[in-house]
């Protein structure tokens, strides 16, 4: 099996309380934010190792990201990845789905790979569109599926996938190749052992540029990308904020006061109406 | 006259709430900016529910019945959809933030080569006549506008529950056009085997007027018991953060924010919630707030109403008392 993992590096979603908004600037500032393997990638790399160990084949990961994430990728080699390119040029930045997808692809092309099925997170923390999976299978001419929330079966030709809904998940036949996109639910990604940051040292770790994909780059990075980032704003939360003070026993009639004189408190507690 | 088309999205012949609720902003946009409305209903024998369409306010519904259409697939669905954009060239595409939609839009947007934008939260239109599609960012610690400028249909999917549903007016009729589609079951590459569903909490947490939520800070299963008594006494269904949907206290459907659901009811008590914005999303539109927690400086105490610092294991007992003394009083 040709395995690819999409990994893109995200801000840690768990430092965001200290990412703030310039009021006068209107610039975000996010100093001192750590950069992570988005989250749901590390479960679509798991559910990639443990496909490989039972069918065999390779698990390439693939990025778009600033160079100076390189280290970030170094850690999916340490978890078990075969081979990882970073796809990094000033032509990328401010790229939206559709351009991320057109460097994705070009990437695999460059690897002269037909890939079985390429593995993505169902949405990514900062961009959360979870449209890059769907949107490279088209470019690849491929199938898909996102959140997939179980893997029940794979086998070289096709895959039975558990697909999350509202009410529950529908079990799904897949014909490969495609692209699923993952959910938490599939899998416990495995952690990083001091053996795997060993061999990690003799696995390669490439940069492709632009010229490196032969790419056209007006159809990459901001003006390749049909969409445009308008306006950012933080909302205030425009709620009371009002803290009830004394006893727990005062607070909480305090409480009901204040709810009674909004009415919001259901008429008849305990009956469904 | 450029046109606003919104997916009608049925499963098994039932219309998705969200469908509606799109098609009523979108009559609001239609009106005030000079756009057509119209729908377009894929499925198979699903031809009754245009009336539906034309009552929440679409002028015309393009209705592509087919039996390939009965079940969804990203396959046949973008294929049927591209082909009627490709014809008819309708200015914006909408469709909910479903699990169909999330899945159908992007291939539709690629094979369009069109902008798309996700989670959308609010629709406008600017002075230029561009859809402006406001969404979350950073996890909801700010909100965002997304443009598209050029490309053509702009397109979005927009979530369930954040906009008002449209008054139905029934008996408004309006024109259905019924398309022909040519499609290939070995193009299909995708097949619906069977759904599992969940087991469903006693009141669906979308539609209910009170909520009461749970988070990390019920420490066990015991703790998190308490937040099903509150719920009891209330009448009100309960909603969660992730941990408990980690721990198994909650299902899928349960959790409530970025990733979860939203909910918008009247009232909102959430018991041992950091109020992380991943979580509060969630709870916008929600009437009143309240928030219990033992730590004064947590970030919930800022999206709430009312707060009270305390130990959930001492304040919910007593919230829970006091209720049901009034209603034997
Ligand atoms: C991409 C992404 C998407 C996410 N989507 C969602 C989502 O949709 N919904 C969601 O909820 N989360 C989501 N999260 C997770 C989110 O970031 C937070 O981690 C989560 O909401 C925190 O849950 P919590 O408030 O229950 O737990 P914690 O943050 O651990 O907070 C527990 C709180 O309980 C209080 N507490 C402790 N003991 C007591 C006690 N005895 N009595 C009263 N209070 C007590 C503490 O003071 C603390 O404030 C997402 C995260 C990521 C990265
Ligand atoms: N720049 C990128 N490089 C590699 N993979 C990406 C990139 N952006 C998104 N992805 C993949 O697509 C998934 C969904 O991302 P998104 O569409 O941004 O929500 C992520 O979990 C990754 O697997």
């Amino acid at each position: 099996m040709e395995i690819v993992v999409c990994v893109k590096p995200v801000p840690d979603p768990r430092q965001w309380s200290k990412i703030s908004l310039d009021p006068q600037t209107k610039v975000l500032r996010r100093e001192g934010v750590e950069m992570v393997i988005n989250p749901l990638d590390r479960h679509a790399l798991e559910a990639a190792l443990q496909i490989r160990q039972s069918l065999g084949g390779r698990v390439r990961v693939l990025s778009m990201a600033p160079l100076s994430t390189l280290e970030v990728l170094r850690e999916t080699l340490a978890l078990g990845a075969d081979e990882a390119v970073l796809l990094s040029d000033r032509a990328f930045a401010g790229s939206d789905t559709l351009a991320t997808v057109r460097v994705l692809a070009a990437g695999i092309r460059r690897w002269g790979i037909r890939p079985d099925l390429v593995l993505c997170g169902a949405e990514s923390a900062d961009g959360s569109t979870g449209q890059v999976g769907p949107q490279l299978a088209v470019l690849l001419g491929i199938a898909s599926l996102s959140y997939v929330c179980g893997l029940e079966e794979v086998t070289p030709e096709r895959v039975i996938a558990r697909w999350q809904m509202e009410e529950g998940y529908a079990r799904v036949e897949v014909c490969l190749p495609a692209v699923l996109t993952l959910t938490r639910a599939c899998n416990r990604p495995r952690g990083i052992t001091m053996l795997g940051v060993v061999q990690a040292r003799g696995k390669p770790l490439s940069v492709w540029t632009a010229a490196d994909l032969g790419i056209d780059p007006s159809q990459v990075g901001l003006s390749g990308s049909p969409t445009q980032m308008g306006d950012l704003w933080m909302p205030e939360s425009g709620r009371r904020q009002e803290i009830l003070p004394g006893k727990p026993e005062e607070a909480v009639q305090a409480l009901l006061e204040r709810l009674r004189e909004l009415a919001v408190l259901p008429e008849r507690p305990g009956r469904k109406r | 006259m450029t046109a606003l088309w919104v997916l009608a999205e049925q499963r098994r012949g039932l219309l998705q709430p969200v469908s509606l609720e799109i098609l009523g902003r979108g009559r609001e946009l239609a009106d005030r900016h000079g756009l057509l409305l119209e729908a377009v209903l894929l499925g198979n024998g699903v031809e009754t529910l245009a009336e539906d369409l034309f009552a929440a306010g679409a002028e015309a519904v393009y209705l592509a019945d087919h039996p390939l259409l009965a079940d969804y697939s990203a396959d046949a669905y973008a294929a049927v959809l591209e082909q009627l954009v490709r014809e008819h060239r309708p200015d914006i595409l909408l469709l909910g933030h479903t699990a169909v939609g999330r899945d159908l839009a992007p291939v539709v947007a690629a094979r369009l080569e069109t902008g798309l934008s996700a989670h959308v939260t609010g629709l406008e239109i600017d002075e230029r006549g561009l859809l402006r599609q406001i969404v979350p960012a950073w996890g909801g610690r700010g909100m965002c506008a997304i443009l598209c400028p050029q490309a053509r249909p702009q397109m979005a999917t927009v979530r369930p529950g954040v906009l008002p549903r449209p008054l139905l007016q029934p008996g408004r009729t309006g024109r259905l056009v019924r398309v022909e589609v040519a499609l290939d079951l070995a193009a299909i590459r995708t097949r619906l085997l069977d759904f599992v569903p969940q087991e469903t909490a006693a009141q669906p947490l979308t539609e209910a007027e009170v909520v009461v939520a749970g988070g990390a800070g019920l420490g066990d299963r015991e703790g998190w018991h308490l937040v099903e008594r509150l719920a009891e006494v209330l009448g009100a269904a309960v909603g969660g953060t992730r941990p408990p949907l980690d721990q198994g206290w909650i299902g899928e459907g349960q959790m409530i924010g970025q990733s979860g659901v939203t909910v918008r009811p009247r009232l909102y008590i959430g018991i041992g919630i950091s109020g992380e914005m991943q979580h509060t999303v969630g709870i916008r539109d929600a009437g009143v707030v309240v928030a219990i927690n033992c730590d004064p400086r947590a970030r919930i105490f800022q999206e709430a109403d009312f707060g009270i610092v305390g130990d959930a294991r001492e304040v919910v007992p007593l919230l829970i008392a006091a209720l049901e003394g009034e209603t034997r009083g």
